[in-house]
């Protein structure tokens, strides 16, 4: 198990968004959060890399740890963290910036400076994207003449490039088109043979079809987590049932 | 009435109070340049004025209003950037923050003359500084760090949220992400509204008369160490600008050819302005492609 929550409570000032969430996370899968809007899912992915930090009035208790070390602990840099944790967001949000820049942005600032090194990681994140074939020939082009899609797959590749072994999708695919999403669900698959990842969905047929573990939210709290095909073939809990079905959500 | 009588009504007062707004401004323009043009030469330009003669420049007021720009934004620059990006990403909204708010629009809303006379008592009197470009530099500054305030923390807080988020998402610190992911994308406006600002501090007369003060010693153009009485360089000498010569001469020149001396420098002024906004725009677009990429 790569990321342990345990008894993690969050408040947005006086509104109890996640109540005495346990879960733990394993390696080199892919987790999917799944349940209505408002249910905590996004929420707890922001948690994973501290996302919230950012926004005012928010409490935090319980713990997470990740590979043994709970990052909301004081010897922990929140920078490193989210250096080992990279996100994905839900609208493309490339730099105003070339291919190439985009994706050198993170190694450069965290102090790679060799060309040759740079062309090097650049390549092998596209790559990772399955990027590279379709921008080999246009890297110095803006990152924002690239179709939605494109830049999604570029903004995984920036996420790659600075070698985290996690990564939090938040709803990644909701704003592309369904061929774009197909690329997107397929890389997915492939990229969670060197990395974990964690995504948020609000499809539950895309929860179905790519990932290794679903867990479903409901007014903040876990209602059930287990692996994907036994979640969706025979759910515990009535309310996952009633969700799962279509009853609501 | 029918609705589509009403618009088309409303559609010709719109365009008529749009066509008499520009009327105005072409008139007024027009004006200035027609009158003011035909007294503009190089020796106009750079030649000291003269007190009974005719013929006199204003070489040594343009200089100084220049160099008072330039003064005044060495000190708002650094300050109204600090400023406007602790507005904007550091300060936390709450009663502080409003209030700062509240006083930095008040700022920008002051009367130049008030500015000129609290100048005048604190700058000038208090601290001894007399009058002097540094004295008009500050007095100006007044009423110019609000604007930079404002322009830094509105450029800043136009970069779309998911910009800064994929900064931080990378492991950017606060301050990397400030500089490395949002003043780039903020940089082209911010530059554009210092320009705009700026022409409003070259043309400002009103709180320099008792700052700056209303002559210039004479000014040796050879001599550029800036610890020299008579250096145009020197921060601490008395200094006229161009507006407050226009303001002077207008209302008590002895020079023969005193009011086409004002609608030279008038037009000289006018033109200057005009410049500056076009280099505004100008120089938006072209550090906008620059530092975005999007060619």
């Amino acid at each position: 198990m790569i990321i342990e929550i345990e008894r993690l409570q969050l408040y947005y000032s006086a509104f109890h968004a996640l109540k005495n969430v346990n879960l733990s996370i394993p390696e080199n899968r892919v987790t999917a959060f799944i349940g209505p809007s408002g249910c905590g899912k996004s929420t707890l992915l922001r948690t994973l890399n501290r996302m919230n930090d950012t926004i005012p009035g928010v409490r935090i208790e319980g713990e997470v740890t990740i590979q043994g070390r709970n990052i909301y602990g004081s010897e922990t840099e929140v920078e490193f963290l989210r250096k080992r944790v990279g996100m994905v967001f839900q609208q493309p949000n490339p730099f105003p910036k070339s291919i190439y820049d985009n994706v050198a942005y993170g190694p450069r600032l965290h102090g790679v400076t060799k060309k040759a090194e740079l062309d090097g990681i650049v390549e092998r994140s596209l790559r990772s994207a399955s990027l590279w074939q379709e921008v080999k020939d246009v890297l110095k082009k803006s990152a924002w003449s690239l179709s939605g899609g494109q830049q999604q797959r570029l903004c995984i590749a920036r996420a790659l490039a600075v070698e985290p072994e996690i990564l939090l999708m938040d709803e990644s695919t909701s704003a592309l088109d369904p061929i774009s999403t197909t690329k997107i669900e397929e890389l997915t698959r492939e990229l969670r043979e060197k990395y974990t990842i964690v995504m948020v969905t609000h499809n539950m047929h895309q929860a179905a079809r790519i990932s290794d573990r679903t867990v479903f939210f409901l007014n903040g709290e876990v209602v059930e987590a287990s692996d994907t095909e036994a979640l969706f073939r025979s759910p515990v809990d009535q309310r996952t049932e009633d969700y799962i079905s279509g009853r609501f959500g | 009435m029918k609705a589509k009588t009403v618009d088309r009504i409303m559609t010709g007062v719109i365009v008529g109070v749009a066509v008499l707004i520009i009327a105005v401004l072409a008139g007024l323009l027009g004006y200035l340049l027609v009158r003011g043009l035909r007294h503009i030469s190089l020796d106009f330009l750079l030649s000291p004025p003269q007190t009974i003669k005719a013929g006199g420049g204003i070489g040594p007021q343009l200089f100084n209003s220049l160099f008072l720009l330039v003064l005044t934004m060495i000190i708002t620059i650094p300050l109204g950037l600090g400023a406007g990006i602790y507005m904007s990403e550091y300060a936390k909204p709450n009663r502080l923050t409003a209030f700062i708010r509240l006083i930095v629009e008040v700022l920008s809303s002051f009367p130049s003359i008030v500015v000129g006379l609290f100048g005048l008592l604190v700058i000038v009197n208090m601290f001894g500084l007399g009058f002097s470009l540094f004295s008009g530099a500050l007095a100006l500054t007044v009423f110019n760090l609000p604007l930079m305030v404002r322009i830094t923390e509105q450029s800043l807080r136009s970069v779309p949220r998911e910009q800064k988020e994929a900064g931080l998402a990378l492991g950017l610190s606060r301050w990397r992400t400030i500089t490395s992911v949002l003043l780039p994308v903020a940089i082209p406006s911010i530059v554009t509204g210092t320009i705009l600002a700026a022409g409003r501090v070259f043309g400002e007369a009103a709180a320099l008369l008792f700052t700056a003060g209303m002559s210039s010693p004479r000014l040796d153009f050879s001599d550029w160490n800036p610890l020299h009485h008579t250096s145009p360089l020197n921060p601490f000498r008395p200094a006229e600008t161009l507006a407050v010569h226009i303001w002077k001469i207008n209302s008590e020149g002895l020079a023969p050819d005193a009011a086409q001396i004002a609608a030279g420098a008038s037009a000289v002024l006018v033109i200057t302005v005009l410049i500056f906004n076009l280099g505004a725009r100008w120089l938006g677009r072209v550090l906008y492609r620059k530092l975005t990429a999007s060619k």
